[in-house]
């Protein structure tokens, strides 16, 4: 990689405090009455390190940065002091900031597909953010934009710099983003939820580009995520946010071994580990973040807050020093939990599940509930806005084989577009398949007629990913939850009595059926949704990503529900997810996919503990782990590249375009990796995998307890 | 929300986490009250449609009076707008007109909006045959100028009293396409919500779907689109009636009168200015309504709900 | 891509066709060109108007799919028909497009440039006062007929010409008494023209910024926008640059869709200030019970509707390498 020539000189050394912020404050209005999204948030960042500020959504922590760069518009409202250098930068005029922004300070965005303008060329974007702040020739500012480019892993950059936003991937248009921060040698880089739109492998790239780009330029990091993962592994400070207020600062060994708040505390206790094998209940912070728009008196975690006592409902408690004058707390029970020694579970105490019956039958013994044999599906592949056409076939699922028994989950992982979602309505459809077969309770679905399809679904039912989404925001949610048994002929009478049933099964009360979805939470929609789906009282749930849009805090809950009902009532669980972590702790069972095929598939401790198949590996060792040490002890193996098009699929096997195993092997041994499709072969009992040369590495695995370090 | 109603909502987790939500039907409201442009146009057609029902019966001058005293006569005490060519009050004659532009105008946005509603819908969730039909339909409906063609078909009609009821029909005929194409693209969009494919993974037809959950879905649209059909209809209407093409006296219309009257438009402007600006004025309320509308269904819209 | 050109261009004119025919069924079911001579007076002979309408294709008394193959097998010839009273219909519309052309030109391309540029400055001044007064007059102005606006100017016009006694504006026809001074008929064509080019100027100006500043207003909320204010570009540059660039592309396809119907767009333009135009001899052509020429004039405004399809891909091709590297 290139280094690149400074444009000016540092004007610190390390160590010194770049930025300052000292009682922010943000307003803004909004129809329900002013947002105090951020209510007295104060920190210094040193030049060169990086500063984690983590909080769920509403916790002000995006609206910090943008009131850090002068972005808000008019309306809002910002008090106290935001220092660069001591140089205030509140109450800037608007032209003086835009010779600071971009040049001292720079920022990387969520979403990177929309972040870059669609009509110019990337080149034409990095030279222009050069061109704003320094007299630099077209020529020499595109020579540094290449530069930056090469820097930041676009590979071919010479050619590249000429292409459009949308010729990019999302991971190259977030190198293209952080090429773009770090063109004029920034003080200061904040990164808002840098790869939270992006997959694992893509994220642990881009994680290290930004790495990169510190060591490069010396820039302070600013970094916004809600993942304590990457906070373990990026961050040297952490400020923890709550309801706009900073509860918890201090290193990050500080706020992962030895948190004294107990929100911090919940939040990193109720995170299922990639690293540790449990499957018992996990512990539940209750309730929901408050709105920050008429907030009670007191300290805004009390509500949840299990310590709670008269002292928390008075005045909200400001941060005082914790046993190191470094670590901060506002907590009024902070004393107590140093003394006590308190820890997560000590405080948060996970609820007994019911277990399952057929737990105690081997798999074996149990009924196949769902079957796929070879399925595949493929789709035209489309392309041209105006003229369209046909251009070739999208090999979205490429024959699959999985089987589901009674009463078991099976965890299906793997990035975006491998064809998981594809899989799931494959299944969901019940029609018939491009090729292979789908068996619903030993039924082809094929073969059904119109009637029979409609019967049959009343045991294979769906949970979506998104909550927002997926109940109609203009039904009662009792005509939601009634709708399927209206489509099946229940009669009216023991519809109402099952609704209320549903409804305390899924942890909510009867007698708020008649409100509309916009009235719930994330978490609680979501239980409306596994009560619809439960309506019926199907044999098969297919769970699409149930918990990835929800808030960290509010997944255990919906996580622990799942577990319970399973044990109650014996269901069997297609459960889709890209977070790995979650599908350890829920499922019995995984399959890998990648690019439209399973590479892997096997009993969950045994694929986790040791993974044979290359992509298994990678994906497993890109997962960041919450826990500071095991992340700086952890080797990591990052993949090259992005996902191939699922139209125009590599030849022999599918991963070998990316595979560090394949780069390692000799020529003679590679033709194999090229023209022989690997099958899956077994490596364990239950454990297959479709690797020509597939084996387990050591120190590739997370689990079997490396470090015990869980505060 | 009246007091009894916040002291059942507080004891729910959710409300006492955030004490403010308002309903959806509350949010429209006050959204739509804050933009006053649009709560005076509704005063506006309020007061049109209250001219229309009951001005014939307040005023002196009934529409087919003829006063053999003012052919031709400026606005005066007798005449308020003045008097035609044939010595017709205009104020009666512009009373009498705007209710039939306003009974075309509604009928027609109606009606183009319940075919926009039903083929749009139904094309994209469908898919297959019935949609590429549905769009070259659309298509076929475009590429020919509308007005000509009314034209022609309103010049074959059979006359007589319910020849106003055909105009408007062929009115409605061409006027649902575009809308239709919009209803189209948003229905592709909520067919993919979730729980669209829920209601469909649970077995329900598929026209349960477009009716339950997709047409529901897309009423701010659809009301969008019956008020700003409301103002188009009049202004077809109104321009074929000014031709002679709509509707056909005896029967008249704001459009027929302010044709007649346009033809000396120069020397004796009174007769075109008093149905003039009552046009004006409805068409004016009208779409200050639709805007209104927008703003407050769709937040999402340029103007973003802050108006 | 020729062979999808070719694809659409050959469903392009299946839709043509099929509209074309429709037409025809239509006009001449409905037009009963017929009552055109019998309501003369000194009356006709009936044998004699039977006569007239057999030598044109008109009568009734012919079944209907034979006058339409007489006149389908006419257009390939090159003759689309005449009127009852003889005139041919093609000449007409000939002649009539370049009228059309002369009145609209500038008052179209005018309309739309002004539109955008006040479109687009409203936006960015949303909610202030001139924001709000822009969207007033502008919401005013599309509330109001053409026919009311041309009428207006002419009263206001008419007074003006009055209280001044000058003859500075003139509305009747392209062209009147030109006097004897140098370039006198190109100031006579001028005066002529100022008064429907201001029309078309302030219609097309209104209904442009609406669209534009809602255009505008969308990309001003974009995410590449505050990407170019953190670059640290200022406001108004990131305004100009990013927001509106984008904000453009939809404006280009109706800029290109606009120039290609402009022919047929000002019908009551063409009939207030009596300019025979297209759009006036479409109106004439259902006065005169002329089946013929409302099928011309379809077909005609068919073919710019769908030259004016074909221009817009193309100038989205041109302004969006989304579309045109795709």
């Amino acid at each position: 990689m290139t280094i690149i020539t400074p444009l000016k000189d540092r004007r610190t050394k390390a160590g010194d405090t770049v930025l300052s912020v000292r009682d922010l404050h943000v307003t803004f209005p909004s129809e329900a009455g002013p947002v105090r999204a951020v209510r007295g948030l104060s920190f210094d960042l040193a030049a060169g390190e990086t500063m984690a500020i983590v909080g769920e959504s509403g916790s002000g922590k995006s609206v910090t940065s943008l009131a850090v760069m002068g972005l808000h518009p008019n309306t809002t409202r910002i008090t106290g002091s935001i220092k660069l250098h001591d140089t205030e930068l509140l109450g800037q005029s608007d032209n003086d900031m835009s010779k600071i922004r971009g040049r001292d300070l720079a920022m990387v965005f969520q979403d990177p597909l929309s972040a870059l303008t669609p009509v110019y060329t990337i080149g034409d974007q990095i030279v222009e953010t050069i061109q704003a702040h320094y007299d630099m020739s077209k020529a020499k500012a595109l020579t540094r934009a290449i530069e930056l480019l090469d820097l930041v892993g676009i590979p071919n950059p010479q050619v590249r710099v000429k292409s459009f936003p949308f010729e990019f991937s999302g991971g190259m248009r977030q190198r293209v983003m952080i090429a773009m921060a770090i063109a004029n040698d920034p003080d200061v880089i904040i990164a808002d939820e840098p790869t939270t739109a992006l997959d694992v492998t893509i994220q642990a790239q881009v994680l290290d580009v930004l790495k990169t780009a510190q060591r490069e330029t010396g820039a302070a990091i600013i970094l916004i995520t809600h993942d304590l993962g990457i906070v373990a592994g990026m961050s040297e400070r952490v400020v923890v946010m709550y309801a706009g207020r900073p509860v918890e600062q201090g290193t990050t060994d500080d706020i992962f071994y030895r948190p004294r708040m107990p929100y911090t505390i919940g939040l990193l206790g109720t995170v299922p580990r990639l690293d540790e094998s449990s499957h018992g209940a996990l512990p539940v912070l209750e309730g929901n973040p408050p709105s920050v728009v008429d907030l009670p008196p007191g300290c805004p975690f009390a509500p949840r807050c299990p310590m709670v006592i008269d002292a928390c409902m008075g005045t909200e408690p400001e941060l005082v020093p914790t046993d190191d004058p470094q670590h901060v707390a506002a907590c009024v029970r902070t004393a107590d939990i140093i003394r006590q020694e308190l820890r997560h579970g000590d405080i948060f105490p996970a609820p007994v599940l019911t277990t399952s019956e057929l737990a105690e039958v081997p798999r074996e013994e149990r009924v196949p509930v769902l079957e796929l044999k070879n399925l595949k599906r493929h789709y035209p592949l489309m392309k041209g806005a105006i003229y369209r056409r046909r251009i070739g076939t999208v090999h979205a699922v490429d024959g699959i084989d999985l089987d589901i028994r009674e009463g078991e989950t099976l965890g299906l992982v793997g990035e975006s577009g491998c064809g998981k979602t594809t899989t799931l309505l494959e299944i969901l459809n019940m029609g018939t398949p491009t090729a292979g077969s789908i068996e619903v309770l030993g039924r082809d679905t094929s073969t059904l007629n119109k009637r029979e399809r409609k019967a049959l679904r009343r045991n294979l039912q769906v949970v979506f990913q998104d909550p927002m989404a997926s109940l109609d925001p203009r039904m009662p949610i009792f005509d939601i939850i009634a709708e399927p048994m209206g489509v099946h002929k229940i009669p009216k009478a023991e519809i109402e009595k099952r609704v209320a049933d549903l409804l305390r099964l899924v942890g909510l009360e009867p007698n708020h059926a008649s409100r509309y979805p916009q009235h719930f939470s994330g978490g609680q929609r979501q239980r409306i949704g596994i009560a619809r789906a439960l309506s019926l009282e199907p044999k098969v749930m297919v769970l699409d990503e149930p918990v990835s849009a929800l808030d960290v805090s509010i997944q255990a809950g919906v996580i622990n529900l799942l577990d319970d009902l399973q044990g109650k009532l014996g269901l069997s669980y297609l459960f889709v997810a890209h977070d790995l972590a979650v599908i350890r702790h829920i499922a019995d069972r995984v399959a890998v996919m990648y690019l439209g095929s399973i590479v892997e598939v096997g009993a969950v401790d045994e694929v986790y503990s040791a993974p044979v198949h290359p992509y298994t590996q990678a994906l497993l060792s890109a997962i960041p782990i919450p826990d500071p040490k095991t992340e700086r002890s952890r080797q990591r193996i990052v993949l090259s590249g992005d996902l191939p098009s699922p139209a125009d699929p590599p030849s022999g096997c599918k991963f070998r375009t990316r595979c560090f195993k394949y780069t390692a092997l000799g020529e003679a041994d590679q033709v194999k990796c090229r023209d022989v499709v690997p099958l899956l072969q077994p490596y364990a009992v239950d454990h297959t995998a479709a690797c020509h040369y597939g084996s387990h590495e050591e120190g590739v695995a997370v689990g079997r307890a490396q470090f015990v370090s869980r505060s | 929300m009246s007091e009894a109603a916040v002291k059942v909502e507080t004891e729910t987790e959710l409300v006492k986490a955030d004490p403010k939500r308002l309903s959806r039907g509350r949010l429209v409201w006050r959204r739509f009250l804050r933009n006053k442009t649009a709560v005076v146009g509704a005063f506006g057609i309020l007061f049109l449609v209250f001219l229309a029902l009951f001005g014939s019966s307040i005023l002196y001058w009934k529409f087919d009076d003829i006063d053999t005293q003012s052919f031709l006569a400026p606005p005066s005490e007798s005449h308020i707008l003045g008097a035609t060519r044939a010595g017709r009050d205009v104020l009666a004659l512009t009373v009498r007109g705007l209710g039939k532009s306003l009974l075309i105008g509604f009928m027609v946005a109606l009606m183009s909006t319940t075919i926009a509603a039903l083929v749009g819908a139904s094309a994209a969730y469908l898919g297959g045959w019935w949609e590429k039909f549905a769009l070259w339909i659309v298509d076929l409906l475009l590429v020919v100028p509308s007005f000509f063609l009314i034209a022609v078909a309103s010049r074959g009609a059979p006359e007589g009293d319910a020849s106003w009821i055909i105009l408007a029909v062929l009115l409605a005929v061409f006027a649902w396409p575009l809308s239709a194409r919009v209803v189209r693209s948003l229905t592709l969009s909520i067919r993919e919500r979730e729980y669209v494919l829920a209601a469909k993974f649970m077995g329900l037809s598929s026209f349960r779907i477009i009716v339950r959950h997709i047409l529901p879905n897309a009423s701010s649209l659809l009301i969008i689109d019956a008020t700003l059909g409301v103002g188009y209809a009049i202004l077809s209407e109104t321009g074929l009636s000014y031709f002679g093409f709509g509707v056909q006296p005896p029967d008249t219309s704001l459009g027929t009168l302010i044709g007649e009257g346009a033809r000396m438009a120069t020397t004796f402007p009174w007769v075109f200015l008093g149905p003039a600006t009552v046009l004006v004025f409805l068409v004016l309320c009208v779409n200050a309504v639709g805007d209104g509308l927008r703003d407050a269904l769709d937040p999402s819209s340029a103007s973003g709900g802050q108006a | 891509m020729l062979r999808y050109i070719g694809r659409r261009l050959l469903n392009y004119a299946v839709l043509l066709y099929v509209a074309i025919s429709l037409t025809f069924v239509l006009a001449a079911t409905q037009l009963n060109p017929r009552a055109l001579f019998q309501l003369r007076q000194p009356p006709i002979e009936p044998a004699i108007i039977e006569q007239q309408l057999l030598k044109y294709n008109l009568s009734d008394t012919v079944p209907l799919a034979e006058r339409y193959w007489i006149w389908l097998t006419g257009i390939f010839r090159g003759y689309w028909g005449s009127s009852p009273l003889g005139v041919d219909v093609a000449e007409q519309i000939q002649t009539r497009m370049w009228v059309s052309l002369r009145l609209l030109l500038i008052g179209t391309l005018a309309g739309i440039i002004i539109g955008v540029a006040i479109g687009a400055w409203s936006a960015t001044r949303q909610y202030k006062l001139s924001d709000r007064a822009i969207t007033a007059i502008s919401l005013l102005i599309i509330s109001t007929p053409a026919f009311v606006v041309g009428h207006l100017t002419q009263i206001g016009a008419t007074w003006y010409n009055n209280t001044s006694r000058t003859r500075t504006f003139e509305f009747i026809g392209e062209t009147g008494d030109v006097g004897d001074y140098p370039f006198a008929d190109l100031v006579d064509r001028g005066q002529h023209l100022l008064l429907p080019t201001f029309v078309l100027i302030i219609l097309g100006a209104a209904s442009m910024s609406r669209i534009q500043r809602n255009l505008m207003l969308d990309s001003l909320g974009a995410d590449y926008v505050r990407t170019a204010r953190a670059k640290g570009l200022r406001e108004s540059k990131a305004v100009m640059k990013h927001a509106l660039r984008t904000a453009l592309i939809p404006t280009g396809t109706y800029f290109a869709f606009s120039v290609a119907t402009m022919f047929v767009g000002a019908t009551f333009t063409e009939r207030i200030f009596s300019f025979p135009g297209i759009g006036q001899y479409g109106v004439d052509t259902i006065t005169n019970r002329d089946v013929f020429g409302v099928v011309a004039v379809t077909a005609f405004a068919g073919v710019c509707v769908l030259a004016g399809a074909v221009l817009s891909d193309i100038m989205v091709a041109i302004l969006d390498p989304r579309v045109r590297l795709q």
